[in-house]
């Protein structure tokens, strides 16, 4: 039977939603007894919202100061600790998880399977690869343990309601001092999540300038929407870095995308092809965005978005 | 610092849009554009400029896989490496086998001072190596780095995550993998290319570095993504509305 360990994304006091997607693709597996492992300063508020994780059988929490920042060295020992209780560990394929996976997977001698979109068998999987230009169907070996990271948009957030028990594990994995963290710049909102958000408006290098972002801001805000960019927009200087959807940015599944001002490269295309309807609005008709999206509206951004806005 | 060590892989070329072969037993390459790892650039550049800056003696490029990825070594080379090493192997390596071939090398080098590899190879899309090479070395990994800031025994390496910029300080050994922002390589000039054939290339044949490459994932089979179809043109404002309104989108 699989047993399966999942590592919580948290950010000290709240659980990411990144997790129940992970336990979502977890209880994909035939008969999996699913455990969270939640590493923190302070587990207690973390490992509750973990409980209520529909599919979750029982929360584990290993409490240490040095757990306040989410460091992969800091973290691995104290997973591959409890390992060999375990035939899956899974993380989410955030840069949490793919910082902290392939690190607990190296300790435990055995290669990795990044970014699960499926689950065909316990042992047998379906990835990305090649920008999603192809997928593979992946078997890992059966005598050894699965490490894995989830792609959190190919799965719907397991939902609550659930009461797991919550125990506290074993804590004294020696831990390296080699690294340290330092600080962390993160750029607050009130908008939703742009990783967990519904709609999503974004725009790219057509938009111009950080000013001009303005009118993408107004327009999401109408909608309730998240805001996202591409690569060249944030290379721009536009908006900062976790605001870039793609490969190398964050992949996403909203209900509705709204991309403005993007051309439409393979390397963005790749993060928003689990969208539920896609719309483009370019100035050129001739932009590969259009030959992805559900509705596209060929004209100049600067006049279509505020009459959009005001008109919503 | 005496050496850095960059990975270079020979991955097809980022324009190139891929195709599945007919009888799914993998991606067609045939003829196809191959690159150094876009990543795998800016980690070069990377080392150049610390190098440039006097802390770093030497800038070694390495890759494993088939003799093709000479041409990738000597584009480094021409870029500026002071010399290259090819892991010599016909057959695909996983990325624990690929963090046990660069700490053997490691090992057989001494004295590294910094291992430079990409976020991910943009063919497999792994983001694994670095680390893989991390845990097994025992020493600091700094992945996603937007900036490398050398001081002294230390480093102080931001990087790009979900929520923004983290910055953290790692001791000297440590492995950095690059993001986009870290900068921008440098274009190889045509003289510089003749310069670079004169300079070492070292092939390494994989079976005398004795790796264990570890319990394989096996691809057993590729199918093409599913395509999302054209959609409809609307022709303003107005249009858009009801198109999204019949969707129960606003
Ligand atoms: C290894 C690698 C990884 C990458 N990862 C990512 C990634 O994760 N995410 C990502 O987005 N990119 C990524 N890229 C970059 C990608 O290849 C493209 O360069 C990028 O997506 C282009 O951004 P853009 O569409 O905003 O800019 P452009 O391609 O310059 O397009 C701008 C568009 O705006 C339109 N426009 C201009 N003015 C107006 C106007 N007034 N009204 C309406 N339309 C207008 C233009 O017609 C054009 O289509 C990656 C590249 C590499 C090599
Ligand atoms: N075959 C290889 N040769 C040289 N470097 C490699 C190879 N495979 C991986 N790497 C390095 O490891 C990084 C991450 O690769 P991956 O873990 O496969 O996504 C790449 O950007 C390279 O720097």
């Amino acid at each position: 039977m699989s047993k399966i360990l999942i590592i919580a994304e948290h950010n000290g006091s709240e659980l990411n939603p990144s997790t129940a997607k992970t336990v979502a693709c977890a209880a994909e597996i035939d008969g999996a007894e699913v455990h969270v492992a939640v590493l923190a300063a302070n587990a207690a508020a973390i490992a509750s919202a973990a409980a209520e994780v529909d599919g979750v059988n029982k929360v584990l929490t290993i409490e240490r100061s040095e757990n306040e920042h989410p460091l992969a060295a800091v973290l691995a020992p104290q997973i591959v600790a409890m390992a060999d209780a375990y035939s899956h560990i899974f993380g989410p394929s955030t840069t949490f998880g793919k910082d902290l996976m392939p690190h607990v997977a190296a300790l435990l001698g055995v290669n990795q399977i990044s970014d699960i979109m499926s689950v065909t068998g316990s042992h047998t999987f379906k990835r990305p690869v090649y920008a999603g230009n192809a997928i593979v169907t992946v078997s890992a070996a059966t005598d050894a343990t699965v490490v894995a990271t989830v792609r959190t948009a190919s799965f719907s957030a397991a939902g609550g309601g659930n009461s797991a028990p919550i125990e506290a594990a074993d804590s004294n994995a020696d831990i390296p001092s080699h690294t340290r963290f330092v600080s962390l710049q993160s750029g607050k909102t009130d908008r939703p999540d742009l990783q967990t958000a519904a709609k999503v408006v974004s725009g790219g290098r057509g938009v111009g300038s950080s000013e001009n972002f303005g009118i993408i801001y107004a327009l999401a805000d109408k909608l309730g929407a998240g805001v996202g960019a591409s690569r060249a927009a944030v290379d721009a200087g536009y908006v900062p870095n976790e605001m870039q959807v793609g490969q190398t940015g964050k992949i996403i599944a909203p209900d509705l995308y709204i991309a403005i001002g993007i051309s439409g490269a393979i390397q963005h295309l790749t993060g928003i092809k689990d969208a539920g309807t896609i719309v483009a609005i370019n100035k050129d008709e001739e932009a590969p965005i259009f030959e992805v999206a559900d509705i596209g509206l060929v004209g100049d951004l600067f006049q279509i978005i505020p009459e959009l806005t005001d008109a919503l | 610092m005496d050496k850095i060590l960059v990975g270079l892989k020979r991955v097809v070329d980022y324009n190139v849009r891929v195709r599945v072969k007919s009888d799914g037993s993998g991606v067609d390459t045939d003829g196809v554009k191959m690159s150094i790892n876009p990543f795998d650039e800016i980690a070069l550049e990377e080392a150049l400029r610390i190098k440039e800056r006097g802390d770093a003696s030497e800038v070694i490029v390495m890759s494993i896989g088939s003799g093709e990825a000479q041409q990738q070594l000597r584009t480094g080379l021409a870029m500026g490496a002071d010399r290259a090493i090819l892991v010599q192997t016909d057959a695909a390596i996983e990325p624990l086998g690929c963090a046990r071939i660069f700490k053997a090398m490691i090992d057989k080098e001494g004295d590294v001072g910094l291992v430079l590899l990409g976020k991910q190879a943009i063919d497999d899309d792994n983001s694994q190596t670095g680390q893989m090479l991390a845990a097994i070395w025992g020493r600091p990994q700094a992945t996603f780095a937007s900036e490398v800031v050398l001081d002294g025994d230390k480093a102080r390496v931001t990087r790009e995550v979900d929520i923004g910029l983290e910055t953290i300080e790692v001791d000297l050994p440590a492995v950095v993998t690059t993001d986009l922002r870290l900068n921008e390589p440098r274009y190889v000039k045509l003289p510089d290319i003749m310069k670079a054939k004169k300079k070492p290339l070292d092939e390494v044949p994989v079976a005398e570095l004795g790796i264990d490459a570890g319990p394989a994932i096996e691809a057993t089979a590729y199918e093409p993504p599913t395509e999302r179809g054209r959609g409809v043109m609307v022709d303003d404002v107005a249009g858009l509305i009801t198109a999204l309104q019949d969707k129960g989108l606003v």
